[in-house]
């Protein structure tokens, strides 16, 4: 059985494992209640690890990775808004063009510029997030049960993982407690009557958009500079859109898309566990079964567990005014 | 209702619009070679050389192209039904196993004539069974299509990774792949074909495949717009609400759209693995379920596009590894640029130059009847 280290060795990793879906939910959050769907969080997210580890390892500055990873998202961001709310392009289709450009993007310049088969230099010293230890974290370290949960896996985690959770309650208060916030969703529901109070659907969309590409660069920072210690090839294999089955699961709500994004991260800590453990009446599990693990679960999840899930109204019908 | 962008001549709709937005695409996909420090013009002529040259690199660049008709059919049947089939990588990579059953079970039993149409089926029924699920998930509890069957891409590489490792490797053999198809399990090569016309395609893998693509895109064409079912994929495309007015089934024309999707996903493995390797291998597919995406958008859904469209992404196949050899920066990851360029400009920012080109073209109009105009005015 487990005991207490190794369950909250465990808690520790899936609070890791979720924290760049929980960004990129929360940068989806945004984007689709504005009536954007967003399938291009992946890619977003990609571009933005790489940005971000090739400015960490040529200038040694973390703090500028984190920037010029938003820059590069938001650049996406844009792309992908001047498509579906300009041209009233498909969104779905923008996003999937997005993926690809940047999951090509990356490998052509990585290896232009670093030569190592599109991974960047390894980072070290300035250029990597490190750990937070919260205030107290020694003194209490040795008091039982509360001291190892506090110390061992509230505090100690790089800076951008606080910034994530915080982002939850700060989303929800945007959202549900300012005039933006009541805008956006309306704008996502009825654009036509947003329109008519005389508010632009455009401009409103458009921060939603770049919101989105904001946060999109917080998960690819994250990725690189924080989790890893570099940018590899395809490195947010399928987050991404991990990250979006949870947005859909949570039904577009932040509060519950942080526990989706909590138990996504939980099973994938898990599937990092069970291999090589036999298991009762299954036996040993395969790696190729667990590697496949969090993509069967949200399937399954999906499937099995969304009640009926109900998308913004307007989500992914571009807006036109009548003339 | 929302105002449509202005009617156009179906030459400039179909004909000078695409060609815009490809030439554009082409243009940033240019950028891209300056910005790694290459000259664009240079790359583009070793590409075409590379692609058109000589017969046997014509020869890979129709091999690639039979690969991209059918996954091009594969997402543009799954369109009409306005259905994104993202997944034909993963429907292609497990319909390579109907493949590798015929072959490796009848293979040295049966001639490859009587082979191949078992092959075909299989591989449909197994990438129309990996589209099933997805399909079925869509239907009946609304799960996104695009969502579970980017997931089946995963679940599919991870399947076929433990069954060639685990289950489909020959004893004794450190390769995880199947092994060697009986002469019965080949598809033979045109090699021969061409010689009659006096072209040596050297190694170049072409096969009879490429006629099945060929007749599979007839068939998606008669299937799409003269048949009963091609008329209710296509309604429920235009407008899922009509398609349930007119008593259609919803859900089992989503099925079946999807299934036909898949299985057009599936025959891609014929070429590749009864063609070309002989053997089943990971990865096989190599993307070519993705290019099917740029190869249905550029080629508008119509099969009389979609041939052309896989023959560009075949060239940029070939192309794009000869202009690897020549210039090491710029690898095969170029063509993912521009493949999600051309998604980009031929689909999603397919409306950017309409009015522009709309415009310039009422103008023109406009001051070659102005004339005619002035003498009726002149006689009133």
């Amino acid at each position: 059985m487990m005991d207490l280290s190794s369950f909250l060795d465990l808690i520790d990793s899936t609070i890791r494992l979720s924290t760049p879906l929980l960004f990129a939910a929360l940068a989806g959050l945004y984007s689709e209640r504005s009536g954007i769907f967003d399938i291009s969080l992946e890619g977003k997210m990609l571009i933005a690890a790489f940005a971000s580890a090739s400015a960490a390892a040529v200038w040694g500055s973390v703090m500028l990775g984190l920037c010029f990873g938003i820059l590069a998202a938001v650049a996406f961001s844009l792309i992908h808004g001047l498509a579906s709310i300009t041209y009233r392009g498909n969104q779905i289709v923008s996003g999937v063009a997005i993926n690809f450009i940047a999951a090509g993007l990356t490998i052509i310049l990585g290896q232009s510029w670093f030569g190592q088969g599109g991974r960047t230099p390894s980072l070290f010293g300035g250029g990597r997030f490190t750990a937070v230890e919260l205030p107290f974290a020694d003194a209490v370290r040795d008091v039982p049960v509360i001291g190892p949960i506090y110390s061992g896996v509230l505090s100690g985690q790089t800076p951008l993982v606080y910034v994530a959770f915080l982002m939850v309650p700060l989303t929800w208060w945007v959202l549900f407690r300012t005039r933006f916030g009541l805008r956006l969703r309306a704008v996502g529901e009825n654009p036509a009557a947003v329109d008519t109070a005389g508010i632009s659907v455009t401009w409103l969309r458009y921060r939603a958009v770049i919101i989105c590409g904001v946060l999109t660069g917080f998960a690819g920072a994250y990725l690189s500079t924080g989790q890893a210690a570099g940018f590899t090839r395809d490195m947010t294999a399928g987050k991404g859109y991990i990250a979006l089955a949870a947005l859909i699961f949570a039904n577009w709500k932040p509060v519950p898309v942080m526990f989706a994004c909590l138990l996504f991260g939980f099973l994938d800590a898990v599937s990092i566990r069970i291999e090589g453990v036999d298991l009762p009446l299954i036996g040993q599990v395969s790696v190729q079964f667990v590697s496949a693990l969090p993509y069967i679960l949200t399937v399954v999840l999906l499937a099995g567990f969304v009640g009926k899930a109900t998308p913004p109204k307007a989500g992914g019908v571009p807006y036109v005014k009548e003339r | 209702m929302s105002r449509p962008y202005a009617k156009l001549p179906r030459w400039i709709d179909y004909g000078l619009i695409p060609l815009v937005n490809l030439v554009v695409a082409f243009l940033v996909a240019g950028l891209v070679v300056v910005a790694v420090g290459e000259s664009p013009l240079e790359a583009a002529a070793l590409m075409l050389r590379g692609a058109f040259g000589y017969a046997e690199g014509f020869g890979f660049t129709l091999y690639y192209a039979t690969n991209f008709v059918f996954t091009g059919l594969a997402v543009a049947v799954a369109f009409h039904g306005g259905l994104f089939n993202i997944g034909g990588e993963g429907q292609a990579y497990v319909g390579g196993l109907g493949v590798a059953a015929v072959a490796l079970s009848l293979g040295a039993i049966l001639p490859w004539w009587l082979n191949l149409p078992l092959a075909i089926a299989l591989s449909f029924a197994f990438g129309a069974l990996w589209a099933f699920i997805p399909a079925y998930l869509q239907a009946k509890r609304g799960n996104h299509i695009v969502i579970t069957t980017i997931m089946f891409n995963f679940i599919a590489a991870a399947l076929m990774v433990y069954l060639l490792v685990g289950v489909l490797k020959p004893v004794g053999s450190m390769a995880p792949e199947t092994r060697t198809f009986d002469a019965g399990g080949q598809l033979p090569k045109l090699k021969g074909l061409f010689e009659v016309f006096g072209f040596n395609l050297g190694g170049a893998p072409l096969n009879v495949s490429l006629f099945v693509a060929l007749i599979a895109a007839v068939l998606v064409y008669m299937l799409i717009w003269r048949t009963r079912l091609g008329y209710e994929i296509r309604t429920l495309g235009f407008s899922p609400r009509a398609a349930r007015y007119a008593g259609m089934s919803e859900t089992k024309l989503i099925v079946v759209t999807m299934m036909i999707s898949g299985g057009l996903a599936g025959m891609m493995a014929l070429n590749a693995v009864m063609g070309d390797q002989y053997r089943l291998a990971i990865d096989f597919p190599q993307g070519a379920g993705f290019v099917g995406i740029a190869v249905a958008l550029m080629g508008r859904g119509h099969p009389a596009g979609i041939v052309p469209a896989a023959i560009l992404f075949g060239m940029l196949y070939q192309g794009g590894a000869e202009l690897a050899f020549d210039m090491p920066t710029i690898s095969r990851d170029m063509i993912v640029i521009i493949q999600g360029l051309v998604i980009l400009f031929a689909g999603a920012l397919e409306n950017m130059f309409r009015p522009g080109i709309g415009a310039a073209y009422q103008r023109v109009r406009f001051r070659t009847e102005e004339p005619a105009g002035k003498n009726v005015g002149e006689a009133g």
